[in-house]
């Protein structure tokens, strides 16, 4: 995955101001914002997604523009073929775990049936074995059974990227390192470019392949980090 | 006797009609007040709102002047499509859907304010469009609110008096609805009929509440 990010966004609050200044580049298939919560990461993770408009800047995937201030192009997020993995799952509360996984193929006006099978939605049921709970609503399921039926819905179109949000923070520590385990071995065999944000270490070591670190809505690491560094040596050069 | 089930009948037909137009524009002005920010939205809450708290008599003299022949909108009514809403029972359903319309568009406004959004982001990124979203996410976990405001608007226009009585009037098998009958039934010491109307009355409520137990979902899990 080639992504190309720099965006800009302030947000008012009353008197509280938050400026988000956003700029990477990456090849990696893994990449990981990791910073303290209020750092920004959600909101840089809805701008790939097109959940919000950035005031300026671009952002473009694999080539296609997605975003572009200086164009007037912004993608709805209808159009962006990306698959979001919300903090706390977000699944459809009225739906049972079929619907839910089938939610994004039935694209009219009506929620696909409960009694119609259709081959991808089994594909799922089955790869995360959700068959025995296919009739079960969100309401009824454990931790890590929502977030596989959210997994599943979100995969199941075959997005271009699979973006997530703080994807253990609802889990309890033991179901967490093994549903670690368990992305780490869904995201190698199928290869989806993910962009992961997190404030926990351990996601960082377990998903980090190109790492951003996040404070106060400004990177702090990767390429910025390393021009400051140069910056600085160029600096201390000049002085001596 | 028989004009006891006249009076019912054309209670059921104006209140049916009254809730069906509320149902419509109660959901979209409910809507619209959830979502929409713009100028002047407490005010048109509070505009379409005031049918609750004032008499139902003034309101039945606002529609008069604003739908009486004298007015500029009764008047065109009349002229170019020959229709006079005073006397009808048209006018009767106009009475009923206004006096009942803040108990549609308040719930279902509530009904929309407490729906998680994130649940409408995350079919956006799905794919589905926003007629899609309304539809299958939206209307359907906002719709237990709704109904119940929308029964209770229906027990509220059967029972409708005051305005009806200004705009429509009293006239047996046309404008006489049951809550008019009673009334009339009563002035003229007509009791036999006033305890019939007043048993199919209370009989029609006991069933519009059993129909309503029935109607709404009996259950939809939530996390």
């Amino acid at each position: 995955m080639q992504i190309d990010l720099d965006i800009r966004k302030t947000l008012r609050s009353g008197r509280r101001c938050f400026d988000l200044q956003v700029r990477f580049s990456s090849n990696s298939r893994r990449i990981v914002i990791y910073g303290p919560s209020g750092s920004g990461k959600t909101l840089t993770l809805q701008a790939i997604a097109g959940l919000i408009r950035p005031d300026a800047g671009h952002i473009r995937l694999d080539g296609t523009v997605l975003f572009d201030s200086q164009s007037g192009t912004n993608l709805a997020p209808q159009a962006r073929n990306m698959a979001y993995l919300f903090q706390d799952y977000a699944l459809f509360p009225h739906l049972s775990v079929r619907q839910n996984i089938g939610f994004g193929l039935a694209r009219g006006w009506l929620n696909p049936r409960e009694d119609v099978s259709h081959e991808a939605v089994d594909y799922w049921l089955d790869a995360f074995h959700l068959r025995p709970l296919a009739h079960q609503f969100p309401g009824q399921l454990s931790g890590g059974q929502r977030q596989r039926t959210a997994l599943a819905r979100a995969l199941i179109a075959q997005p271009r990227a699979l973006l997530l949000d703080e994807p253990f923070s609802a889990l309890d520590p033991a179901l967490r390192q093994h549903m670690r385990g368990e992305l780490d071995g869904l995201q190698r065999r199928l290869g989806v470019p993910m962009v992961l944000i997190t404030h926990d270490e351990d996601d960082v070591e377990a998903f980090g392949e190109h790492v951003l670190h996040l404070r106060e809505g400004q990177l702090a690491s990767g390429r910025d980090a390393m021009e400051m560094t140069d910056n600085v040596i160029q600096t201390l050069r000049q002085a001596t | 006797m028989e004009s006891a089930w006249t009076a019912l009948a054309l209670s059921l037909k104006v209140a049916g009609w009254a809730t069906a137009i509320n149902l419509v524009l109660g959901v979209a002005v409910g809507f619209l007040l959830a979502r929409v920010r713009f100028p002047g939205r407490d005010l048109l809450d509070t505009l379409l709102t005031l049918p609750m708290v004032m008499p139902p008599t003034v309101l039945g003299y606002y529609l008069l002047v604003l739908m009486g022949r004298r007015s500029a909108l009764g008047a065109w009514l009349h002229d170019t499509f020959g229709i006079s809403l005073i006397f009808t029972w048209q006018g009767a359903v106009i009475a009923a859907s206004i006096v009942s319309f803040p108990l549609v568009f308040k719930p279902a406004r509530a009904a929309f304010e407490t729906i998680d959004r994130q649940l409408e982001q995350a079919a956006r990124v799905l794919g589905v469009s926003e007629v899609g979203i309304f539809f299958r996410i939206t209307l359907p976990l906002a719709w237990r609110g709704i109904l119940a405001g929308v029964l209770l608007a229906f027990a509220r226009a059967l029972g409708e008096f005051g305005a009806t009585l200004m705009v429509a009037g009293n006239i047996p098998g046309k404008t006489q609805t049951l809550s008019v009958a009673v009334y009339e039934a009563v002035q003229a010491g007509q009791d036999d009929v006033a305890n019939l109307l007043v048993l199919v009355t209370s009989l029609v409520c006991v069933l519009v509440l059993m129909a309503a137990s029935r109607l709404v979902p009996g259950r939809v899990p939530h996390p």
